[in-house]
């Protein structure tokens, strides 16, 4: 595996505009000959989609979903970034680029996060041309807010649901072009493999969720916009859907797969609340603007928060790190938590809570400015928890949230494949090993928008039309694969679902490879992972047949991927010998336990290699240098 | 807490369908509406059975994918509420709950509780949307748009297209569904020059769908999740109107 | 006019049409019970106002051309709008409960059918004098058709008077809903006012029942007309 980034060269300010301009174009009138399978209808997806069929391509979108509208996108609720500096408080591309640059722990590409910031600008525009409702101030321009500890507002917001919103733009401007006959669009659908012939990527096998059918499709070119993995831990912030399968499948292809172990954990999530639980629900960040976070000094202390008195409560955040206190990064804030549950200080069922206290806040703004602020987080809390937040702390724990990690692309979003591009959360992004808030919308939109549609072009000039039909042998080898695999899944009849195998592989993840990682139990998780995987297909029930809407085989199938996955993702934290962003490794920590980076060793992304069922992976790295912003350690006290 | 389920049980789109009673046992007051039904599900499965199908995808009441009616009522009894978000403890120890797909020819069942909502989409496809292609679009404060516009066009575009209004529409009529959709994109300036065409569409294509008219009963804007007025209903109106008028519609 | 055609034969577009006869037949409703309270004011007023209207000759037919036209145009919107709407839910639900849909506006295909009904039975009672001949056949001392007397004989009929009560009841089902309604069919409704027409429909429905069932049951109990015997 060559892994070759295709950074243009020149200055970093420069690289995208003059690279733009040298890349090959396809001549309009062969557009239409040229077919793009766009797997994936979230924000990188449907905009991707929609911006190639606007082109002229002959565009073919897949999803699992009913309708491209219902993607994961559609939940994110806090913001998006851009470097407009509408807010005249010093904003530039270049901020934006270092702050994302620092804030992943540096371990991104500069080239990228350098091309983000710059079409952030651009991604706004084209948002609000669209009729995305952003907030706005009463002159009737946009407003922004800092967001995520951001030192300027440059973050752009429709009420809690922007992801929402810019979602319905991008899924509008797609039903545009499907209207138009130049998209297909196939909801219900789900990729279970990538066909390589000639080592170009160049279809897929699908299957129709409804009827069973599995169908393979050729094209041109292959864009993987799936999403993140986060389910892998089963409870996590992700919709239920959310999988690694497509990304899976093409790493089985040959797509190499980066930093598996980045994974993102949010602090504030509302904890669980039983062994039914099957999602955790995101508490926006923004709570922890006017929420104080504690837990009793005592452990065992089973008083009412009410009955505590303040001698007997533990700030830790304000106490632990007295210049950002409460609004400390999500990785930090995260693992402060998790620290003083292991010590038997957590609140709640199972003791694994902390107080988010809004006490204060009441009693020095009152109760209707606090209502003003969060009245809708505390509408949803109240909801799902039958407690009452303007009464009683609010309990909140960290829950998986994002991933970082996903498969290796180079600067033109094309994966190890050739003809296989990856796009959004499902590549390993240009967040490095933490993602700022705000900022995965902001790289969807770009890849969609404005990055992949000439990068496809460029590789489309060059590689030209594939030739490949359905009756090639490869379609038909990849499609009989398939098929055999969904009959193995039926064929087991034993007596665990597909979800109680989820379960136990997740908390085995959580436990082991979540908020702190450490090498015994990296070892003893890749122990068990394949005992649970052989028990897996061994004692796997699924009800009913593969040719008709079958819910268990679905879950089956993307169990199954999960199983093999997080076999890597341990792996990846195991030989990533460091702390750096989400990824705490407590053998690397400083003496006030704080991350330790080790730049010497580990400023690389590792890119890793399937070699086949049972065989280790190889792993290759690509070396990233800093030449612009120089590392640092992160400090927060 | 125990409950008795009646659900609608039926194989596929020209399956004829009927209510099958299954016990819920030990069910917490804590769980969501769906995490019983997985309880449920994981017994069936243990047991051989086909579980209930249902759709559902982010569980926070966003994505609009969850789609029950629960006793006669779109996402069941407490307003302002999806199934996925809909808690248990809103139910009693021994209670009977029925459970029915969406029902309209528009929204064909597929298997148990899930129907097909593609019509929505094919809504979409004849207009709600603004015709702009990437690139190219002026900076984003070149066009201001008055704060209450704004607010407004986001109350509509709050919409998450479960298609509750239409399950619980006597006519299962789809017009707080297109209704939205029109202030959504109506009340902000970059939708006016497709304006007079766009309601024309919407309502043609909401039409030949196969949704029924509006007798102005309101029980969509009561069952929505999102709580969306049917005032944007009668300002669809208001727009289809003064595209008659124009001789345009 | 293929677009007015087109336009007004979509669901919307039916909706204006029913709208606007809904709120004809409504306005026509009210004048029409102003003109009838004046058999409160005794024979002479009622029966002059009766010969007034029919001295409007060849208007007089128009506006009852018209008013039929109307009334058929309401009905032709109202059973295309319910074809559609009973094609758009083949199967019903085995448990479905309103949550703010009101009785009326559930029920307004059978409360309207009810007023078909008993609208052609009032115009074969009053207008064509098909069901009680005799009192049609009545003339006061200036000869003119006695109008009064025809009113009060039939209401003195139990029957008679119970078969208006049931009817106004259903118009006023109808009307508590459709004068509302209205509004918000053609686009005139707005947030801040869609209280106020709830409760003026309802206040207004209530008004022309009230109206309407004051002439029948003033006159079976005996208040007014009691001079009057067959
Ligand atoms: C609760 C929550 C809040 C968030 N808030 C923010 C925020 O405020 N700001 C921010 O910047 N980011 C936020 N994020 C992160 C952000 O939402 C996601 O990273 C981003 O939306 C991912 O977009 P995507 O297009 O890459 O993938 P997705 O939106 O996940 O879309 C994936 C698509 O791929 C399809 N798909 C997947 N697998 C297959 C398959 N095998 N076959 C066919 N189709 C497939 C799916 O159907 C779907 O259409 C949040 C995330 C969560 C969970
Ligand atoms: C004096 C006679 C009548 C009056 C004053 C009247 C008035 C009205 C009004 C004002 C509306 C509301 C229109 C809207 O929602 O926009 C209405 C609706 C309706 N009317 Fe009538 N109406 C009368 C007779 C009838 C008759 C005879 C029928 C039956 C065939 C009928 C059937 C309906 C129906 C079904 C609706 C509801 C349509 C819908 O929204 O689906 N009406 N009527
Ligand atoms: S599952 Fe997404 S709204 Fe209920």
């Amino acid at each position: 595996m060559k892994l070759d980034s295709a950074v243009p060269s020149g200055p970093i300010e420069t690289k995208w505009d003059r690279h733009r301009s040298e890349m090959k174009l396809v001549n309009p009138a062969n557009k239409r000959k040229f077919r793009v399978i766009v797997v994936g209808s979230g924000l990188a997806g449907a905009s991707a989609a929609a911006s190639l069929a606007e082109l002229g391509y002959s565009v073919h979108c897949l999803c699992f979903q009913d309708s491209p509208r219902r993607a994961h996108s559609i939940a994110a609720q806090g913001g998006i970034n851009a470097a407009k500096n509408y807010s005249n408080d010093g904003d530039s591309v270049w901020r934006l680029f270092y702050d994302t640059v620092k804030g992943g722990d540096y371990r991104a590409r500069e080239a990228n996060v350098y091309r983000l910031a710059q079409v952030s600008v651009n991604i706004i525009d084209q948002c609000v041309a669209q009729g995305v409702p952003f907030a706005r101030e009463y002159g009737g321009l946009l407003e922004n807010r800092s967001f995520g500890g951001a030192q300027v507002s440059r973050t752009f917001y429709a009420r809690g649901q922007t992801g929402q919103q810019l979602l319905l733009g991008a899924y509008q401007a797609l039903e545009r072009q499907i209207g138009l006959g130049a998209v297909k669009m196939s909801a219900r659908t789900e990729m279970l493999d990538v066909v390589v012939r000639g080592g170009r990527a160049v279809g897929i096998v699908a299957r129709d969720l409804v009827t069973g059918v599995i169908s393979t499709h050729s094209a041109d070119a292959v864009v993987l916009a799936t999403g993140g993995y986060g389910n892998a831990f089963f409870l996590s912030t992700n919709a239920k859907g959310c999988n690694v399968t497509a990304a899976w499948r093409a790493h089985k292809r040959g797509a190499g797969f980066a930093n598996p172990c980045f994974t993102q954990i949010h602090p504030t999530c509302i904890p669980v609340s039983g062994d039914h639980q099957s999602k955790l629900t995101l508490m926006s960040e923004s709570l922890r603007n006017d929420g104080r976070v504690w837990v009793p000094k005592t452990a065992q202390d089973r008083r009412p928060p009410s009955e505590i008195p303040e001698s007997d409560r533990d700030y830790y955040l304000e106490r632990r790190y007295p210049s950002f206190g409460n609004l400390v990064p999500r990785d930090v804030a995260s693992r402060a938590a998790k620290a003083a549950c292991d010590s038997g200080l957590g609140v709640g069922p199972g003791g694994l809570g902390v107080y988010l206290d809004f006490g204060d806040s009441i009693r020095r703004l009152g109760k209707s400015t606090i209502e003003a602020r969060y009245g809708n987080l505390f509408d949803m809390y109240k909801k799902i928890t039958a407690e009452n937040p303007y009464e009683a702390p609010m309990r909140i724990y960290p829950a998986v949230h994002y991933t970082m990690g996903g498969l290796w692309v180079d600067y033109h979003l094309m994966s190890t494949i050739p003809g296989m591009f990856v796009i959004g959360e499902a590549n390993f992004s240009d967040h490095g090993a933490n993602r700022l808030g705000a900022s995965a919308l902001m790289q969807g939109l770009a890849d969609g928008y404005f990055i992949l549609p000439y990068t496809l072009g460029n590789y489309l000039a060059q590689a030209g039309n594939s030739q490949a039909k359905e009756d090639q042998p490869e379609f038909v080898a990849a499609a009989s694969d398939v098929k055999a695999r969904q009959d193995r899944l039926l064929g087991i009849r034993g007596k665990r679902s597909p979800d109680s195998f989820h379960r136990e592989l997740g908390k085995l993840l959580w436990d082991k490879c979540g908020m702190a990682r450490n090498a015994a139990g990296l070892k003893e998780a890749l122990a068990k992972i394949p005992a649970i995987r052989a028990e897996f297909w061994q004692n796997l029930a699924v009800p009913g047949t593969g040719e008709e809407l079958n819910i268990s085989l679905e879950k089956a199938g993307r169990v199954a991927d999960f199983l093999e996955f997080g076999e890597l993702m341990c792996r990846d934290a195991l030989v990533r010998e460091e702390s750096c962003g989400g990824h705490f490794r407590e053998e690397h920590q400083m003496a006030d336990g704080e991350a330790k980076r080790n730049d010497a060793d580990f400023s690389h992304a590792a890119v890793w290699e399937y070699t086949g069922e049972g065989k280790e992976p190889n792993l290759h790295k690509e070396s990233l240098t800093f030449e612009h912003v120089k590392p640092s350690t992160r400090s927060y006290k | 807490m125990n409950l008795t389920l009646k659900v609608w049980r039926q194989a596929g789109p020209s399956d004829r369908g009927r209510l099958v009673t299954y016990e819920a046992k030990h069910v917490s007051p804590d769980m969501s509406f769906l995490e019983m039904l997985d309880v449920v599900n994981e017994d069936l499965i243990a047991r051989g059975e086909d579980p209930i199908a249902f759709d559902s995808d982010c569980r926070e009441g966003i994505c609009g994918a969850c789609s029950c009616m629960i006793d006669g009522v779109p996402h069941g009894p407490d307003r302002g509420t999806t199934t996925c978000q809909l808690h248990m403890r809103h139910f009693k120890d021994g209670d009977t709950i029925t459970i029915e797909p969406w029902r309209a020819r528009a929204f064909p069942v597929l298997k148990d509780l899930v129907v097909d909502r593609s019509a929505f989409d094919r809504i979409i496809q004849a207009g709600g949307f603004i015709s702009v292609n990437t690139g190219g679009a002026p900076d984003a404060n070149l066009i201001p748009v008055p704060k209450p516009d704004a607010d407004k066009a986001f109350d509509a575009a709050a919409c998450i297209g479960c298609g509750a209004c239409v399950a619980a529409c006597k006519n299962a009529s789809a017009m707080l569904f297109v209704s939205a959709k029109v202030a959504h994109l109506g009340y902000l300036p970059q939708g006016q020059s497709e304006r007079d065409a766009r309601v024309r569409n919407l309502v043609m294509a909401m039409d030949a769908q196969g949704f029924g008219a509006c007798t102005n009963t309101y029980d969509c804007e009561a069952a929505c999740p999102k709580e969306i007025p049917a005032d944007f209903i009668s300002r669809m109106n208001r727009d289809y109107r003064s595209a008659l008028l124009k001789g345009d519609a | 006019m293929r677009w007015l055609w087109q336009g007004l034969t979509t669901s919307v577009g039916t909706k204006f049409l029913m709208a606007l006869t809904g709120m004809f037949l409504f306005l026509f409703t009210v004048a029409h019970m102003v003109g009838n309270l004046q058999v409160f004011a005794g024979p002479d007023q009622l029966n002059a106002y009766a010969a007034g209207l029919k001295k409007l000759g060849p208007l007089l037919w128009v506006m009852r051309l018209g008013l039929l036209a109307t009334f058929v145009a309401h009905i032709l919107c109202a059973f295309s709008l319910v074809k559609r709407n009973e094609e758009a839910r083949p199967v019903q639900y085995a448990v479905k409960r309103p949550i703010a849909a009101t009785y009326a506006s559930r029920t307004m295909i059978m409360s309207g059918l009810i007023v078909l009904a008993f609208v052609v039975y009032h115009l074969a009672h009053f207008t064509l004098g098909w069901t009680h001949g005799d009192h049609f056949a009545l003339r006061d001392a200036q000869g003119r058709h006695d109008v009064y007397r025809m009113v009060v004989l039939g209401f003195q009929s139990p029957f008679v008077a119970l078969s208006y009560v049931v009817a106004m009841v259903f118009l006023g089902l109808h009307l508590s809903h459709g004068a509302a309604s209205l509004f918000q069919s053609m686009g005139w409704n707005r947030k801040k006012y869609s209280c106020f027409f709830a409760g003026a429909a309802r206040g207004l429905a209530m008004l022309v029942v009230l109206g309407n069932l004051a002439m029948p049951l003033s006159i079976l109990f005996r208040l007014v007309g009691q001079e009057v015997t067959p």
